[in-house]
């Protein structure tokens, strides 16, 4: 486990409040590079707000982040993406009208001089692109092809590259694999499982708890904003993990009546 | 995000009509050629193809044009400007009351109707950013504010809704040329010793061509093709703007300013509008209280036949180019093959019609939704 070397994120005590409404309470956790850190729970536990807090789309009401020990501000989600926090987003990880090339390079497009004028080295691009995605064992037709026309699985692999190839250092991943099939969700966490070995943070969100074993090295719970603790890989079961987000009993009683088929 | 498998051994190889297809040009590419085969067949002998006959619909396919670049960079931004046609009429009274009125000299008149101008486009822009509305309603506010204004300031001050006298205020003006004038005379005169166009027979210009020169209006709708062109597809600012206009959060979360790219596509529009209606007022020496209705959807058309989506991230200068050729070529061919005028508007809705549903078509196929 990656708990020799100091943590490359530290959240600690996080608390946003939306109003009246109290959407995190005191969350602490840290971020290992190379390590897979799983963030589960329920829907409405806090977990989006939690990564957005990191990804600089939201200012915690009140508790601290460190980012490679340093304490930092994010003001906005580019001030993240500058320091070396990518964020993938579900949904909205690619735009389906525009080729896989331009999704790539988005943000960060190359540029040509000639003379004053800067252009975009669509050559560049278009050659990086097939690498990448050649790596991640996508076959494009050719780099203009529409992001459109790929799977979701594919879509989330493309966003994970590019943020790898542009020196994300933490990865936050919004439930990846929660729309995939089968065969798609395999392939979203092998490319997890490569990322991590190049020593890069991943933070994994999901409420399935097996995609979450398959490929995390330490387990966070959240339940109705607050940390219900961290456990390690081999320290906890499926089951009690699956226990913990359902915040106990309930759970216990239904999948009972259901033959755990929960 | 269903399901869709595609990549690898399970995906046919995709048709080289299809994938024709998929570029946003084709509709104005078979338009225009469907357009001129027929005049081609019905209006050969009505001098539609002669020197002026060309100079004829050059001109008012140049006009949409340049109304069109703006609009067709704003709606790929994921934006409306309804507020066109009346800020054509507005830029155009803007500059006669400055130069006939106050009795400014002209270039002082048209700069300040453009940072006017340009400014409006911002403000448009901006409302719509800050208040997240439809750019659709804010700017259908601007439409009659606009369309107010050009109305209310020359009734009050000059008593009467049109201004002439324009011409002799540019007369000797450095700036007014560049709008009003024309360039390349030598050549239409050695073109005519060549005898390859006519010349005048009769009257105090004979031995003259007919043609005098380019008009600037078709130099500024080429030049401004040419620009957005290079815009859109070559350089980081046009990537930023297919993002924008793509999908707005997905764009923002990887550092696009997407914010920055809508306003200035706005102020881009207005810019355009401007230079029309600055060509328009220095042609006519007058301007009118109803220049530039309906102008808005007119470029809205061009656009939508040049193949982009009406909702944004998709769509070519080039196509809208074509779009507007095909308006101008149409509307000029009728005249020319004596047909009923009125009908020009009947085959605007039925291609505008065509050309949303070919759109949609290849919408789905470049996205893979079925």
């Amino acid at each position: 486990m990656a708990t020799g070397h100091a943590p490359i994120v530290e959240m600690k005590n996080i608390e946003k409040h939306f109003g009246s409404v109290i959407a995190l309470n005191g969350v602490t956790v840290e971020v290992y590079p190379g390590e897979c850190h799983c963030l589960l729970g329920d829907n409405g536990a806090g977990k989006s707000t939690f990564i957005k807090t990191m990804s600089g789309v939201h200012k915690p009401t009140r508790g601290e982040i460190f980012f490679e020990g340093k304490p930092m501000q994010f003001d906005d989600p580019r001030d993240a993406i500058a320091a070396g926090i990518a964020t993938v987003y579900q949904d909205l990880a690619m735009i389906p009208l525009m080729s896989v090339s331009r999704n790539f390079f988005m943000g960060n497009e190359p540029l040509r001089r000639i003379g004053p004028i800067k252009l975009f080295d669509h050559e560049h691009a278009n050659r990086v692109t097939m690498d990448e995605m050649k790596k991640m064992g996508i076959n494009l037709r050719g780099p203009d092809q529409a992001v459109g026309t790929l799977s979701g699985g594919e879509r989330q692999t493309v966003a994970i590259a590019r943020a790898v190839h542009f020196g994300a250092k933490v990865l936050i991943l919004d439930e990846p694999t929660s729309a995939l099939g089968v065969r798609q969700t395999a392939n979203v966490l092998a490319t997890v499982d490569k990322v991590r070995k190049k020593g890069i943070a991943v933070v994994f969100i999901t409420h399935n708890v097996r995609h979450a074993m398959a490929v995390g090295d330490r387990f966070t719970v959240l339940n109705r904003g607050t940390t219900l603790g961290t456990a390690q890989r081999g320290q906890i079961t499926p089951e009690e993990l699956q226990d913990m987000m359902a915040g106990g009993q309930e759970l216990v009683a239904l999948e009972g009546s259901l033959g755990g088929t929960v | 995000m269903s399901d869709t498998a595609t990549g690898d051994e399970r995906v046919k190889e995709m048709s080289g009509f299809r994938k024709a297809l998929i570029r946003p040009e084709l509709g104005g590419i078979v338009g225009t050629v469907a357009v001129f085969t027929f005049f081609l067949l019905f209006a050969a002998d009505s001098g539609m193809f002669n020197a002026q006959g060309i100079m004829n619909w050059s001109t008012v396919s140049a006009q949409f044009m340049i109304i069109a670049v703006g609009a067709c960079m704003l709606m790929i931004a994921g934006e409306f400007d309804l507020s066109v046609g009346s800020m054509i009429g507005f830029a155009g009274m803007s500059i006669a009351i400055f130069s006939v009125t106050l009795g400014w000299p002209v270039w002082i008149a048209i700069l300040t109707t453009f940072a006017l101008c340009i400014s409006i486009g911002a403000l448009n822009g901006y409302i719509v950013i800050k208040t997240g509305l439809p750019s659709f309603i804010v700017t259908l506010a601007a439409l009659f504010i606009l369309r107010g204004f050009t109305i209310f300031f020359p009734q009050t001050i000059e008593r009467r809704t049109i201004i002439g006298g324009i011409d002799d205020a540019a007369e000797g003006d450095w700036l007014a040329p560049f709008f009003g004038g024309e360039i390349g005379q030598p050549i239409f005169v050695w073109l005519a010793d060549l005898g390859l166009i006519d010349v005048f027979e009769r009257g105090n210009r004979a031995g003259e061509p007919v043609i005098d020169g380019i008009p600037m209006l078709i130099v500024w709708a080429i030049a401004l093709v040419i620009f957005g062109h290079i815009v859109l597809t070559r350089t980081r600012f046009g990537n930023w703007i297919f993002a924008a206009g793509g999908d707005a959060q997905a764009a923002r979360y990887v550092g696009v300013p997407v914010n920055r790219v809508k306003i200035l596509m706005f102020m881009f529009t207005a810019f355009c509008a401007t230079v029309f209606a600055t060509c328009q007022v220095m042609e006519f020496g007058s301007a009118g209280a109803d220049r530039g209705v309906l102008k808005e959807f007119e470029a809205i058309i061009a656009v939508v036949i040049g193949g982009a989506l009406l909702t944004g991230g998709y769509g070519s200068v080039v196509g809208a180019a074509l779009g507007a050729l095909i308006f101008g070529v149409v509307q000029q061919g009728l005249f020319f093959a004596g047909v009923e005028s009125s009908l020009f508007r009947v085959f605007l809705g039925v291609i505008l019609l065509f050309a949303v549903i070919l759109n949609t078509y290849i919408r789905r196929i470049i996205t893979g939704e079925r």
